[in-house]
């Protein structure tokens, strides 16, 4: 094995043609990600709370998308997205633009499932506890409800969040320049190192991942409600 | 202040409450007991409808409870609610469990609405705990903060549900303690409790219970020393000496 290749190309694997050109490679999977998952978090919490809306209508649609998303493979929304937002946009619309609304749609569905369970799963004498006192419904959910429900949700988002660094290497069927996209153009350029250049990503894409669960174990056990007495 | 007239309430075809009458006067110590199953956690429950009732009149404080215009969050707010499992916030220290309800709902200032806590939490004999999360207090003293944190509203009434019933018996003695200086502080209360030691020294008035129907209700004396149901004297029997 001769891993020249990955060492001539380590910044464009890293970051595409930054500073020079656009943000690429690693950079632009972790970019992807991050945006996606924090546009995924709110629109999981949003979906998760219509879904158990007490307006039936409400809950209603809300739970036909959550159905329709889930039942779609990832890649599907992605080319829905490509084709349709540019259609309805502008043709100005980057096509990184096009993948995080896919996969912001397709991960707040599955965002909305864990955060509907996490907080059926909170016991109901807190919601009594709390309604008792005078608080009203939005209130017990503000500050009572929801923060024990996205403490236990930590690993579940973690957990989101490693799929979706590995959902983003879809991008690249797209054209879009991220880490697996960049591996590909490498791989074509040379043609003599596929073994070596696959390895490489691969290992990065591991230890991107493996970090981020190491992170959440450790907030876990942060967050726990108390320290040892 | 508490007013049932012909109230009655259904879980689908179980009728738990029947025709309840019955009138709770300012200052008064009710107990409620009965045997399990009985209905009196859904009789006290309704009183801040943490269960509606279908049929029936229930006025509190001067609020008609199946009027549409009471604003339930106000009328929750002058009633405390103490459960058998404490229920307290497992997420926020012991003062920000009593706080809570004060800052967000009557927007007192942090300062002091804290204040006021750690007089409640002198008043329950926990002022040492106020950082502590519940999770680190035993039963009883979690039974305590709970009891701190109904009365943070400074409310009207006081209702518990079995405050006792899921503590080992050497913490009973404390929080009992706490709920008979209440009753002394003149407190409205009703109280679903076995515990007869204290029905009979602090209340001022039992009512018996069994299917849903009211069959008794008699001062202390009265009820412990000349029971007038049968299934009123059946229950004594089976709660003061348990073994027979
Ligand atoms: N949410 C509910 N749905 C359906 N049935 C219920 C519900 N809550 C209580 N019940 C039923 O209503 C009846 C009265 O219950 P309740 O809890 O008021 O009794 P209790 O006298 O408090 O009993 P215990 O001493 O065991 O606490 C019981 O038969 C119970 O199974
Ligand atoms: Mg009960």
């Amino acid at each position: 094995m001769d891993f020249q290749v990955v060492w001539d190309n380590l910044s464009y694997f890293f970051v595409g043609r930054y500073p020079k050109g656009p943000l690429g490679g690693v950079g632009l999977t972790l970019y992807l990600a991050v945006v996606a998952l924090a546009l995924s978090f709110v629109g999981g919490l949003i979906l998760g709370l219509l879904s158990i809306s007490r307006n039936r209508a409400v809950r209603w649609v809300s739970s036909s998308f959550i159905q329709i998303i889930r039942g779609m493979p990832l890649l599907m929304v992605i080319f829905w997205m490509f084709f349709l937002l540019p259609a309805l946009f502008g043709k100005g619309m980057p096509a990184s633009m096009t993948v995080i609304t896919a996969l912001t749609l397709f991960t707040s569905a599955y965002m909305s499932e864990i955060v509907r369970a996490g907080i059926m799963g909170i016991p109901k004498g807190q919601t009594e506890a709390a309604v008792s006192t005078g608080l009203t419904h939005r209130q017990t959910m503000l500050y009572v409800v929801l923060p024990q429900a996205l403490r236990n949700m930590i690993p579940s988002f973690v957990n989101q969040f490693v799929s979706m660094i590995k959902d983003t290497s879809l991008a690249f069927i797209v054209g879009v320049a991220e880490l697996t996209q960049i591996a590909t153009q490498v791989n074509n350029r040379t043609m003599m190192y596929p073994t070596e250049i696959f390895l490489f990503i691969a290992v990065i894409y591991f230890v991107i991942c493996f970090a981020f669960t190491e992170l959440s174990r450790w907030l876990e056990r942060r967050l726990a409600y108390t320290k040892s007495i | 202040m508490i007013r049932f007239e012909g109230v009655h309430k259904w879980f689908g075809a179980l009728h738990v409450l029947n025709d309840i009458n019955l009138h709770v006067k300012p200052g008064e110590v009710v107990v409620v007991c009965g045997p399990s199953g009985s209905g009196k956690s859904t009789l006290i429950r309704t009183i801040n409808r943490l269960e509606p009732i279908q049929e029936g009149k229930l006025v509190v404080d001067g609020m008609d409870l199946l009027d549409k215009r009471t604003d339930i969050n106000k009328l929750r707010a002058e009633i405390g609610f103490v459960f058998q499992q404490f229920n307290l916030y497992p997420h926020l220290t012991v003062l920000k469990n009593i706080t809570l309800a004060p800052i967000k709902i009557r927007k007192v200032p942090p300062k002091e609405a804290e204040a006021q806590a750690m007089a409640l939490l002198e008043r329950v004999g926990l002022p040492e705990k106020r950082d502590a999360h519940p999770a680190q207090l035993s039963g009883g003293q979690q039974q305590r903060v709970a009891i701190a944190r109904g009365l943070a509203m400074k409310p009207k009434i006081m209702l518990f549900d079995e405050p006792t019933s899921a503590l080992d018996p050497e913490m009973i003695g404390e929080v009992l303690q706490v709920m008979k200086d209440l009753a002394e502080s003149g407190m409205t209360m009703m109280v679903v409790t076995h515990e007869m030691g204290f029905a009979r020294e602090v209340s001022d008035r039992i009512v018996f219970m069994d299917h849903g129907v009211i069959l008794e209700t008699a001062e202390p004396e009265e009820f412990f020393k000349n029971p007038k149901h049968d299934r009123a004297k059946q229950f004594l029997k089976q709660i003061l000496s348990p073994m027979h």
